[in-house]
């Protein structure tokens, strides 16, 4: 048994997902992945998946598509997106199922800039390095998710329809905590007084690679020649030009541009379902503070994906 | 190199350990050191770790240890002796000798064809750190006579396997890119091979030799 599935439309950005290719990073392969992994997480679980297995991760630009053949379960999560499915307009962080001649749309809502797409079977895409998520940069992976394109789900199974409670801390939030550097000798008091002191809004310039921030300028005192060395993801790293950008999913591993900060890897599922436009600041603390909020953070996670589970079994 | 190594704190999940503020054999070799060093020995709670040029980058899970266990842990490892640590594999590279580039190269560099052709080999060339997309190896070691500064404008649509060269350095690309690099050739040795149980030929360390093979 397949599901068949013929996409109508797909906007820019939309590409399969899954857990990602950790270890990599040394051959200058990042980890890619989700952009929010708990909303990915949270869509998997709810069909009873597991929480890495492959999705499709849609963008502000939308996905259509259309059930050839077959049925299954779906779950969507992730943002405020609107789901149009057989004649019904819902938000997301719901389970359906899709048959025959069913057409599914997802598209922007009131908040969110990645929705998730999972499906109770397997997506038969390709893997690249052991993962289906694609890395952008070559599409290798399950690769992006195309207008015109057919999709295979093989061994699909059916759920009951229900919904996915969207947790408060899945929300976007305003305020992103970030260690100090590792560059931030390169920047002068004022200037690193100024990045915490400041409203940033994200710019347009966003894709899974990273998001340009507008806000001051933070163009280095002197023009400091930087050996190149490893980034991370949640990185700010600042160009010639003094213009602060994020690093995200498929950050190049390395680069040579002074990092002023760096946000959390807790707060990073939440940022990245702000908006170009939307307006955020930085709240630097210590490294043991980091560690501490990662460790809170992760808990409340774990125990409010550990629920899904309780709810399969019950 | 006095005052270093510094540990400098990344989030709540790694440590950027610098070995000296300038590229540099000392700091490059003292980079290699603890990478390999970790592999043989990881800390609970390691996740990678990720060599340049003067720096590693350490990471590990918040949730099994913290950034001071993590630097006590390095610290211990940094007072082991170097031998135990081994050296880095030697790969040769075999290359036609044909890029778009080699006219220009030579007159540039004031070289015939055939001197740039063998400059090129008579390198000896190890990988200072991937970087710039999967499987882009920078390979330090580009002869003296052949280094230009990288070309003003990129090139688009450079085929993967293109052997590239600027200023001190060279890489065989794995991936069809844009560069501004100059094309001397391409390789015929496999760098990425996905499929295969080692995916990526080198390791930052190892030494390579490029060698001509005909058309």
């Amino acid at each position: 048994m397949t599901a068949r599935l013929k996409i109508r439309f797909a906007g820019p950005h939309v590409s399969v997902q899954d857990a990602g290719r950790p270890g990599f990073a040394r051959y200058g392969v990042p980890r890619s992945g989700p952009m929010d992994r708990l909303a990915m997480a949270a869509a998997n679980l709810a069909l009873g998946n597991p929480a890495g297995a492959a999705v499709i991760e849609v963008s502000l630009g939308g996905l259509s598509l259309e059930c050839l053949e077959g049925q299954v379960a779906f779950a969507v999560a992730g943002g405020g997106f609107i789901v149009d499915h057989a004649g019904h307009k819902r938000g997301a962080w719901h389970r359906a199922v899709l048959r025959k001649g069913d057409v599914l749309t997802l598209r922007r809502g009131p908040w969110g800039s990645w929705c998730y797409l999972a499906f109770a079977g397997d997506l038969d895409v390709a893997e690249w390095l052991g993962a289906k998520a694609t890395h952008s940069q070559s599409g290798f992976g399950g690769g992006k998710v195309m207008t015109g394109a057919e999709l295979r789900i093989t061994q699909p199974r059916n759920l009951p329809d229900g919904t996915i409670a969207c947790p408060v801390f899945a929300r976007p939030a305003h305020e992103f905590r970030a260690t100090l550097g590792p560059q931030d000798r390169f920047f002068t008091p004022a200037q690193i007084e100024g990045f915490s002191a400041a409203t940033w809004r994200l710019s347009d310039a966003y894709d899974r690679m990273g998001v340009r921030l507008r806000g001051p300028d933070l163009t280095p005192a002197a023009a400091l020649d930087m050996p190149s060395e490893a980034v991370a993801r949640g990185s700010i790293q600042v160009a010639g030009d003094g213009v602060a950008t994020v690093l995200l999913a498929d950050h190049q591993t390395t680069g040579g541009y002074p990092k002023i900060a760096t946000v959390l890897d807790a707060d990073l599922d939440r940022f990245v379902q702000l908006r170009p436009g939307d307006p955020l600041c930085f709240r630097l603390i210590s490294a043991s503070q980091a560690i501490s909020a990662a460790r809170i953070a992760a808990q409340q996670r774990q125990q409010w994906l550990a629920r899904f589970n309780a709810a399969e079994k019950a | 190199m006095k005052g270093f190594p510094i540990f400098r704190p990344v989030a709540e999940h790694g440590l950027l350990v610098e070995f000296g503020d300038s590229i540099g054999k000392a700091a490059h070799d003292a980079v290699l050191q603890l990478d390999r060093a970790l592999a043989a020995q990881p800390f609970a709670g390691f996740i990678e770790s990720v060599p340049a040029y003067v720096n590693l980058l350490v990471r590990f899970a918040p949730m099994v240890t913290d950034h001071q266990a993590v630097t006590a842990a390095l610290q211990a490892l940094l007072l082991q002796p170097a031998a135990a640590v081994g050296q880095g594999a030697g790969h040769r590279v075999d290359v036609i000798y044909d890029g778009p580039d080699l006219p220009e190269v030579a007159r540039r560099t004031g070289l015939s064809v055939e001197a740039v052709i063998a400059a090129h080999q008579s390198g000896d060339y190890q990988v200072a750190m991937y970087g710039f997309a999967p499987g882009y190896a920078y390979l330090s070691g580009v002869p003296e006579a052949i280094r230009l500064p990288r070309k003003e404008a990129a090139v688009r649509g450079v085929a993967a396997g293109s052997v590239i060269i600027a200023a001190g350095q060279c890489i065989v690309t794995t991936l069809t890119m844009p560069t501004g690099w100059w094309i001397i050739g391409r390789s015929t040795t496999p760098i990425l091979d996905a499929q295969a149980e080692r995916p990526f030929l080198f390791d930052v360390g190892d030494r390579v030799q490029f060698r001509a093979v005909p058309k």
